[in-house]
């Protein structure tokens, strides 16, 4: 790396924090030297670390499933189609499209730059960031990861340190199958986070919470670091009182109870009307027992509490409104039965912050414009379910309201399409990714314009002196069409 | 500050701005504002930067009004849903992505072309469907002002306001809370922008600067290269973000480019460039101090002539550049061109590498293969080959910085997407609940193999027979062996699925 200037125009590597008091500043250091070298721009190089990554996910399954029992109380079924499946999938998109994503991609060009080559490039960032939660730990730290590397940047991974079992593997075992030139993974808690937010990156990749995120926002800001960010809140789920309850019953319980309600875009609050919530109830009570049994607790379906502090925080969670189904934990177990609330106020503290555990509040409206207005009220989240028969209702939901993604008449099934993008809005996140948007969000659209050398001579329209005629003429040509240009 | 921000919230919550027939009327009256007040709106930009009429109109309104008509003619098309492609789980349902408004918009202009760089954005927020808030620089006075008496005379009065003002009110601004802030100016400036609005989470479109280089190779046409560099740099007095800022080339290049630079300057501009019309002049005292500041203890090729009381400073060429002088450290923004003497292309690569991205890089070469590889080894905002400037032109390129050059890019549909919410919709049946059952604990062996089938698989009309036949074979066989009960009940939801997708693969 060359030496500092003087100034701010020459690059200091990102104005570093004094050597050997930042516990990464090595990690990094190898990590941009590897990149400026290039080794990541050649396709190969980029598919070949993504069928690494497969291959990972294949050899270890048993050790990634392992991990997320001890992580989640995962089942097996649950953690192959929210986790593994999911991240196979991703990879073997990408793996089929990388020619395609890398691709330049042609312009269209305007009457005065008709003899011109014009192209978007899709330039790798640099060095890019990814900071992963602990819900759905395979998940949220791979599938970025699969759309950053196909993008060709170096990447350092940050999982998070909650849920140790995933933690363990990533650390451990991934970087045996990846490039280290390339990749890090770098581990710690909050103190961690900090000191390596203090370094440069080209790009920050971050999920979790609202109140952390806008702490990444401001780091990045200091090196003017461009951001995602999937953050979290309280997913709206309106049920008309035109709905079929048991069928929206199965359907909400089990988005809202899969992975014991630790999911960012579960229905966080039902809204519905007194008599829709009569019906639900028996509607809600009989799906939790076939799902989960009689005794949910010994259901090897349903999953834990990560860890005891969010178990004491949703167990003060039970005590607002009135526990109509479930209600009963176990400390020892980080258990917490699948719960329905009523008789819930606004102000108390389960409708006062994301749930993020399996309880579901039910909030009475007396109809749509009610619950469009309660809606609106609030942070946009990241997700917003609406169950009707009818599609005018569902509409009026969808086009009133704003949210990261909608869901019509089902929970977050629109999550296993890659060819939806999924992000927030507002304080639920900005940015998005999945699919190709993954590969788009690490990589810099870089505008080329190729002109010929020659030609000079319709070139002189454009320079001065502008004469009276040259001024008209000009005018003219312009003002007849619809481009942008002198 | 608060009351004001408020105004325009309550007014974008009323609904008002999303309509398209609104938006597209707001866009005419916004086209009628620029051709019928096309005098005013001149004689603003030119008393700010001392520019020629036609420059002014050149140089901002021409563009304004192409980007007016290129929104009018597609915004009908940008609004509307984009269907997607579904996979076998979800083929029966609606999957879209519908572009929604994102609220209330913050745009900060700059001074340098302080009519553009506010309605080219405001062009684009307005066809999103947002309210807007515009804070034009208060450096270019005369303009601010303008837009201030005009935008309300033609534009809805609560949804678009304009707020003017300096440093104290700009920050007193920034602790308002805004739904995409839109910021064209400096990268001490774009942190600041960017920090306030980490507070509120709010995502942000960072217009920024730094040194654009331009690498002159020996297999090149200097006349050309000369005039089209000229062209470039001079324009509003050096004055543009995207400017080339310094040379990079072989030494023994350097006497020629400074002559033909010269030549070039006496044809745009006239023995006397003083008094040339076309010729601009530098926005304020404190930025001539400051361009003038660059120019100590450097080899003035030609030009170097200042006049403090009109704020010129003549077209200048610097030779022998040192990279650690101040000229070097800086963006220049002004007419003054260093020339940078380097070995040869390799050097010219390390050279950019080594500083910060910067928002357009320029290279001239009859070789392709060097363009090219000065597009591959190096990252910029925009790349312009063989000439300077002109990719900011197209309004089908996305227009932005990487790194210290900015975040986020406008133009065109840029703009519509930059200030939209592309939000993803998938729309199912409150019916056909058996086939969800599929998901639904408790859980088995073959539920994971269906549900590896089906999240593993793309759907393909093509291949829809077949899969459904084993479908039906399959859950016959495990419908059998599990639900001997109630078979019957499945049987007769399968042939009523069966029924409507034959039904509706028909319909296709």
């Amino acid at each position: 790396m060359s030496k500092k200037g003087d100034g701010s125009a020459v690059k200091d590597p990102g104005a570093e924090p004094t050597l050997g008091t930042n516990p990464f500043e090595g990690t990094l250091r190898r990590l941009r030297e590897a990149f400026h070298s290039g080794c990541t721009r050649p396709a190969e190089f980029r598919a070949e670390q993504l069928r690494a990554l497969g291959r990972f996910l294949q050899e270890n399954k048993q050790l990634l499933h392992d991990a997320l029992v001890q992580d989640l109380h995962k089942s097996a079924f649950d953690s192959d189609i929210s986790e593994l499946i999911i991240c196979q999938n991703e990879i073997n998109l990408a793996l089929k499209n990388l020619q395609a994503w890398m691709k330049d991609e042609p312009g269209s060009t305007n009457l005065f730059t008709k003899l011109d080559s014009a192209f978007v490039r899709k330039e790798p960032f640099g060095l890019v960031l990814i900071i992963a939660p602990w819900n759905y730990p395979v998940n949220l730290n791979l599938v970025p990861l699969v759309g950053a590397l196909a993008a060709g940047n170096c990447v350092v991974l940050k999982p998070s340190e909650i849920s140790r079992g995933t933690e363990k593997v990533l650390a451990e075992v991934l970087p045996q199958y990846l490039d280290q030139r390339c990749f890090a993974v770098v581990l710690g808690g909050p103190e961690e986070m900090g000191q390596l937010l203090e370094h440069k990156f080209d790009y920050i990749f971050f999920t979790g919470s609202p109140r952390v995120g806008k702490i990444v926002m401001t780091a990045a800001a200091k090196h003017l670091t461009p951001v995602t960010l999937e953050l979290g809140g309280k997913n709206p789920c309106y049920v008309d009182d035109d709905c079929d309850p048991q069928i929206v019953a199965n359907r909400v319980a089990w988005f809202r109870y899969f992975n014991a309600g630790q999911t960012c875009v579960a229905p966080d609050y039902l809204l519905c009307s007194p008599e829709m919530q009569e019906r639900l109830l028996p509607a809600l009570q009989s799906t939790i027992t076939r799902f989960y049994g009689d005794d949910p607790q010994s259901s090897p379906n349903l999953g834990r509490i990560i860890n005891q502090k969010h178990f004491q925080r949703l167990r003060a969670l039970l005590g607002c409104g009135r526990v109509a189904i479930g209600g009963q934990s176990d400390e020892h177990d980080r258990y917490i039965a699948p719960t329905v609330l009523v008789d819930v106020q606004e102000a108390e503290p389960v409708m006062q912050e994301e749930i993020f555990g399996p309880i579901l509040p039910i909030m009475n409206v007396r109809g749509m414009d009610e619950a469009i207005e309660f809606i609106n009220r609030r942070e946009k989240p990241l997700a917003l379910y609406a169950f009707s028969n009818s599609s005018q209702v569902v509409n009026q939901m969808l086009e009133r309201t704003s949210s990261g993604s909608f869901g019509g008449n089902d929970g977050f099934m629109y999550m296993t399409l890659l060819s939806l993008p999924f992000g927030g809005v507002g304080h639920s996140g900005m940015g998005r990714y999945r699919g190709k948007f993954t590969f788009d969000t690490f990589s810099h659209h870089r505008a080329c314009l190729l002109c010929p050398a020659g030609l000079e001579n319709l070139n002189d329209i454009r320079y001065p002196p502008y004469s009276d005629r040259v001024q008209q003429l000009t005018r003219w040509a312009l003002g007849s069409q619809s481009c942008t240009l002198l | 500050m608060e009351r004001e921000v408020q105004r325009v919230r309550q007014a974008f919550l009323s609904g008002r701005s999303r309509p398209l027939r609104f938006r597209l009327q707001q866009l005419e009256a916004l086209r009628r504002m620029v051709q019928e007040r096309e005098k005013d709106i001149l004689a603003a930009i030119c008393s700010d930067l001392c520019k020629s009429e036609f420059n002014a109109y050149s140089q901002e309104v021409i563009s304004v009004l192409g980007e007016i008509d290129f929104m009018l003619e597609n915004l009908p098309e940008w609004v509307t849903a984009k269907p997607v492609k579904k996979n076998l789980l979800t083929m029966l349902d609606e999957a879209y992505l519908q572009p929604q408004p994102l609220g209330v918009v913050l745009i900060i202009g700059a001074w340098n072309y302080p009519f553009l760089l506010i309605i080219q954005p405001l062009i684009g927020a307005i066809a999103a469907g947002n309210a807007v808030i515009i804070k034009p620089s208060e450096l270019s006075e005369n303009t601010a002002t303008i837009l201030a008496k005009l935008l309300p005379q033609y534009l809805d009065q609560d949804l678009y306001i304009v707020i003017n003002g300096g440093v104290e009110e700009t920050t007193e601004l920034l602790k308002q809370r805004f739904d995409h802030i839109l910021y064209t100016g400096n990268t001490t400036v774009g942190k600041i922008v960017m920090e306030a609005a980490a507070k509120h989470l709010t995502p942000v479109t960072l217009e920024l600067g730094g040194k654009s280089p331009c690498y002159i190779d020996k297999d090149c046409d200097l006349d050309i290269v000369c005039r089209r560099i000229t062209w470039g740099k001079y324009m509003n007095c050096g004055q543009t973000c995207i400017a080339p800022d310094y040379i990079l080339c072989e030494a023994s290049l350097q006497n020629q480019i400074v002559q033909k630079i010269k030549e070039t300057v006496k044809e745009f501009y006239g023995e006397n460039v003083k008094e040339s019309p076309d010729y601009e002049r530098i926005i304020n005292r404190r930025h001539f101090k400051r361009i003038l500041s660059l120019l100590e203890g450097q080899k003035i090729a030609f030009g170097g002539e200042t006049d403090e009381a009109t704020r010129y400073i003549a077209p200048t060429v610097l030779t022998d550049v040192d990279p650690k002088t101040k000229v070097m450290q800086e963006e220049i923004f002004g007419p003054v061109l260093p020339i940078v003497p380097v070995n040869n292309v390799d050097e010219a690569i390390n050279f950019i590498n080594e500083r910060e991205k910067p928002l357009a890089l320029y290279v001239f070469s009859h070789n392709n293969k060097l363009i090219k590889r000065m597009i591959d080894e190096t990252s910029s905002g925009g790349v312009t080959g063989n000439d300077v400037i002109m990719h900011f032109m197209l309004n089908s390129f996305p227009f932005g910085g990487v790194g210290s050059s900015g975040m986020g890019a406008y133009h065109g549909k840029h703009t519509f997407d930059t200030f939209s919410h592309q939000r993803p919709c998938l729309l199912k049946s409150l019916k056909r609940e058996g086939a969800n059952k599929l998901r639904y604990p408790p859980n088995s062996q073959s539920k994971v193999d269906w549900g590896k089938f089906f999240l593993l698989k793309r759907f393909n009309k093509e291949k829809l027979g077949l899969l459904l036949l084993t479908f039906l074979g399959i859950v016959a066989a495990v419908l059998v062996k599990k639900y001997q009960a109630v078979l019957r009940r499945k049987a007769l939801l399968i042939f009523l699925v069966v029924h409507r997708l034959h039904w509706s693969s028909k319909q296709r």
